[in-house]
C-alpha cells in the first residue's frame, strides 16, 4: 500500500504535521494497513485543532471509505462505511423520510469522526450526542476486526475517544424521523444576556440554537439571535452554489471594527416582532458549508475556536467569560450560546447538562492569553473545554475536566498497546498516560 | 426510458465516481469486478442514491469463463444498455523486465479480457439501435515510453479497438466513446512521485458524462491532456527515444 507524504492541518490552521498518510479505498486495503502500519484515522480534517494531527507519524484517511452499506427503511437503520460525510447522508436519506439523529455545524464532517469526537447538534437538549444513536461499529485495533456494541467498555472508549481505541471502519446508525426536507425556522431578537437565558431555557422546538453577538458590551451582553426549528415537507428554492474563498484573507477583515459593524446588521436583520423562514435542510445545519474555505478569512495565522460548556448553575460565571471577550475586543462573527441535556455517550464525551458558549478568535499572543483565561474560568465553573476545537489547551488543567481520562486510558492501552493510535493532541495533553 | 450501465472494474476510484453519478441521475448500474463484498457495498450506495436496480456481478478480465454469465445478466435488462470499462493493471516495468510473463496478464486486464466480453456484448446494442461503450484507455497509450511501454502498447491496442468498434456500432445507432484520462487522484496514483495536474476521480466522471450526452469520440479528461499529448506526440523519434519523459 502506497503512503503520501503530507503537511495537513486542522480546520482553525493554527498546527499543522507532517507525515505519511495512507488512504485506503476499500475495506480490505484499510484492514491490511492497520495491521501492518497502522496510524490514527483521520477523516475531512474539520475538527480546529490537533485532535486529528499526527506530526512524524502515519495517519490513515478515511475519506474514500464512504458508502452507504444498509438501510432498514422501516426502523431507520443505517449501516455506512466510516468515511461517509453527514452532509451526503442528510441529502440522501431526507427524501425517504429519515435524517442522521445528531448532525454537527458542518455537514462535510464524516461520520467517523462525528463518533470520535462525539459531536453535538441543536438538537441536543432532546436527542443527546452523536453517540447515543450508533448501535454498533466494527474497529479495527492492534486486536485485529472488532465489534463493539453499545453499552460495552471498547464502545465507550471509543465513541468520543479521538480515535485512540483503533480505526472506526463501519458504524449502525439510528436514524430520526422527518416530515420532508425542508427546516421551518423561526428567527427572534434577543437583547440581552438574560433574555437570552430564558428564551434558552423555555425552548421547546426540536433544534435551538443562539447566535451572539460576542462583541456587545454593557447592557446589549448577551444580544443576538435565537434559531428555533422543526423539520418540515413543501417547495423551497433550491440551495445556492457553495463559494469559495480563493485566498488567504488580509489582517483587517475580521477586525474589531468591521466585526462590530457586521454583527449590528446581522442582528438587525431580524425584525424586532421576529420572524419565521423555510430554509432547505442544508442550509440551516451547514450554513457555513456555503463558503468552501471559509477558514482562510482569518488569514495565514489561522483562529482557534473556543468552545466550554459549564452546568446550569453556573450560567454568571459563563456571562463573565462572555464579558471578558466583549471588553478585549477580539472577537469573531461566529459565536453561540446554546443549552446542552447531559446527553453523552463516551467517556471522554464533551457534553454535560447546562450552558455552552462558542467564539472564534483570530489566532495572536493576546487571544492565546485570553483562551488561558477562559479555560480556567471553565475548570473553576465545574465545566469542560471541547477537544474537538481546541489547540491551546494546558494539560494539567484538561485533566481535570475530564475526570474518566485515567480509567479510559486504561482501556484504550488494551486496545493500542504500542501507541499507534497518538496524535499530536494526546502528546499536548497527555491524556493516555496511564496514572 | 430506463437506462442501465454495465461498469466494468467497478471498484476503482473513477469507476465508483461513474456509478454514484448515474445513480444519483435514476440509471440502474451492473457491478462488474473480483471483489464481491466491496461491490456489494457499492450497490447498496447506488440503490440509496437513486439506481432502481444496483447489483454486483463476477468479473475477472482473465477469466472468460464468467462472461457468458454476464452476457446473460445484460441481455436480461431493459431499455438501453450503456457500457463502461474501467479495467487495467500496470505492474512496474522493472517486474515485467524481471519476469516477461507479466506481459500476458497486463495486456490480458487492459485490453484483450474487456475486449472480449465487449465484442460479446456488442451485439445487444446493436439489436436494441442505442446504447454507449465507454472505454477508459489511457494518454499512456498515445506513445510509447520507457516507463510503461507495455501498459502503454496495451491501452493503445484497445484505443485501436475502440475506433473500430466506434465504425462498427455507429450503423446501428449505437456509439463509442475513448476516454483517456491524465493523472487521476486513486489509490494507482496515490503517492507516486512526478504527479502534476491531479483530477479528482469525480471530475473524470462528470467529463465521461458530457461526452456521452455530446457523442463525442475521443476524450480526454481534464481536457488540457489533449494538449499535452499533442506535443508529446509531435515530438521526432529521433529526438523522443533519447528522453525519459
Amino acid at each position: 500500500m502506497h503512503t503520501k507524504t503530507l503537511t495537513y492541518r486542522g480546520w482553525g490552521r493554527v498546527h499543522e504535521a507532517t507525515g505519511e498518510v495512507a488512504r485506503p479505498e476499500r475495506q480490505r486495503a484499510l484492514a491490511r494497513i492497520m495491521g501492518e502500519t497502522p496510524g490514527p484515522a483521520i477523516g475531512n480534517l474539520r475538527s480546529y485543532g490537533d485532535v486529528c494531527l499526527n506530526d512524524g507519524g502515519m495517519a490513515v484517511d478515511m475519506t474514500r471509505l464512504d458508502r452507504m452499506m444498509a438501510l432498514d427503511a422501516e426502523a431507520g437503520v443505517l449501516t455506512v462505511e466510516a468515511g461517509v460525510r453527514i452532509g451526503d447522508l442528510a441529502r440522501v436519506l431526507a427524501p425517504k423520510g429519515w435524517l442522521p439523529a445528531v448532525m454537527p455545524g458542518t455537514g462535510f464532517a464524516t461520520v467517523g469522526g462525528a463518533i470520535a469526537n462525539d459531536v453535538h447538534g441543536k438538537n441536543h437538549h432532546h436527542a443527546g450526542s452523536f453517540g447515543q444513536h450508533v448501535r454498533e461499529m466494527t474497529v479495527l485495533t492492534a486486536k485485529g476486526t472488532e465489534t463493539a456494541q453499545a453499552g460495552s467498555e471498547l464502545f465507550e472508549a471509543t465513541v468520543g475517544g479521538m480515535g485512540q481505541t483503533g480505526a472506526i471502519a463501519t458504524a449502525e446508525l439510528q436514524l430520526l424521523p422527518t416530515k420532508g426536507d425542508v427546516m421551518m425556522v423561526t428567527e427572534r431578537r434577543i437583547t440581552d444576556w438574560d433574555e437570552h437565558l430564558s428564551y434558552l431555557d423555555a425552548s421547546t422546538a426540536t433544534y435551538t440554537v443562539g447566535w451572539i453577538d460576542a462583541t456587545a458590551t454593557g447592557a446589549a451582553l448577551g444580544r443576538g439571535i435565537l434559531e428555533e426549528a422543526e423539520t418540515g415537507a413543501g417547495l423551497v428554492p433550491p440551495q445556492k452554489r457553495a463559494k469559495t474563498v480563493p485566498m488567504d484573507a488580509p489582517g483587517f477583515a475580521l477586525s474589531p471594527p468591521v466585526v462590530r459593524l457586521f454583527n449590528g446588521a446581522y442582528w438587525r436583520r431580524v425584525p424586532v416582532r421576529g420572524r419565521t423562514v423555510v430554509k432547505p435542510i442544508g442550509e440551516f445545519f451547514f450554513p457555513l458549508d456555503k463558503i468552501h474555505d471559509w477558514n482562510r478569512l482569518y488569514g495565514k495565522a489561522g483562529f482557534h475556536q473556543f468552545q466550554c460548556v459549564v452546568p446550569l448553575s453556573e450560567a454568571d460565571a459563563l456571562r463573565a467569560m462572555l464579558e471578558k471577550i466583549a471588553k478585549a475586543g477580539v472577537a469573531s462573527p461566529l459565536a453561540v450560546l446554546k443549552r446542552m441535556g447531559p446527553g453523552r455517550a463516551g467517556m471522554m464525551s464533551f457534553p454535560m447538562e447546562g450552558y455552552t458558549l462558542a467564539v472564534d478568535f483570530h489566532a495572536d499572543a493576546v487571544t492565546e492569553r485570553l483562551v488561558a483565561e477562559l479555560e480556567d474560568a471553565t475548570l473553576a465553573a465545574g465545566g469542560r473545554i471541547y477537544l474537538a476545537k481546541d489547540s491551546l489547551g494546558r494539560a494539567e488543567v484538561v485533566q481535570q475536566m475530564y475526570p474518566d481520562h485515567g480509567k479510559w486510558a486504561r482501556i484504550v492501552a488494551k486496545h493500542d498497546p504500542e501507541g499507534a493510535m497518538m496524535t499530536d493532541l494526546m502528546r499536548r495533553l497527555q491524556l493516555r498516560n496511564v496514572a | 426510458m430506463s437506462e442501465t450501465w454495465l461498469i466494468l472494474g467497478a471498484s476503482s476510484a473513477m469507476a465508483r465516481a461513474l456509478a454514484r453519478a448515474v445513480a444519483d441521475g435514476g440509471a440502474s448500474v451492473l457491478l462488474a469486478g473480483r471483489d464481491m463484498a466491496d461491490l456489494e457495498a457499492q450497490a447498496t450506495d447506488c440503490r440509496l442514491r437513486g439506481a432502481p436496480v444496483a447489483e454486483a456481478v463476477a468479473f475477472d478480465a482473465r477469466d472468460a469463463g464468467g462472461f457468458d454469465a454476464i452476457r446473460a445478466r445484460a441481455e436480461a435488462t431493459e431499455g438501453t444498455l450503456n457500457i463502461a470499462v474501467f479495467v487495467g493493471s500496470m505492474p512496474p516495468q522493472e517486474d515485467i523486465d524481471a519476469d516477461p510473463g507479466l506481459i500476458d496478464g497486463t495486456v490480458m486486464d487492459s485490453f484483450t479480457g474487456p475486449a472480449r466480453l465487449v465484442q460479446m456484448l456488442a451485439p445487444i446494442l446493436e439489436e436494441r439501435g442505442a446504447g454507449t461503450v465507454v472505454g477508459v484507455g489511457s494518454v499512456a497509450g498515445d506513445r510509447g515510453r520507457i516507463g510503461n511501454y507495455v501498459y502503454g502498447a496495451a491501452k493503445a491496442g484497445f484505443h485501436t479497438y475502440l475506433s473500430g468498434l466506434r465504425n462498427r456500432l455507429t450503423r446501428a445507432g449505437a456509439h463509442v466513446v475513448t476516454v483517456k484520462p491524465g493523472f487521476v487522484d486513486t489509490a494507482m496514483t496515490w503517492g507516486i512521485e512526478g504527479m502534476f495536474l491531479v483530477a479528482p476521480p469525480e471530475k473524470v466522471a462528470q467529463d465521461i458524462l458530457k461526452a456521452v450526452r455530446k457523442k463525442k469520440n475521443v476524450i480526454y479528461t481534464p481536457f488540457f491532456w489533449q494538449f499535452i499529448m499533442l506535443i508529446i506526440r509531435l515530438i521526432p523519434e529521433p529526438v523522443f527515444k533519447k528522453l525519459s519523459v
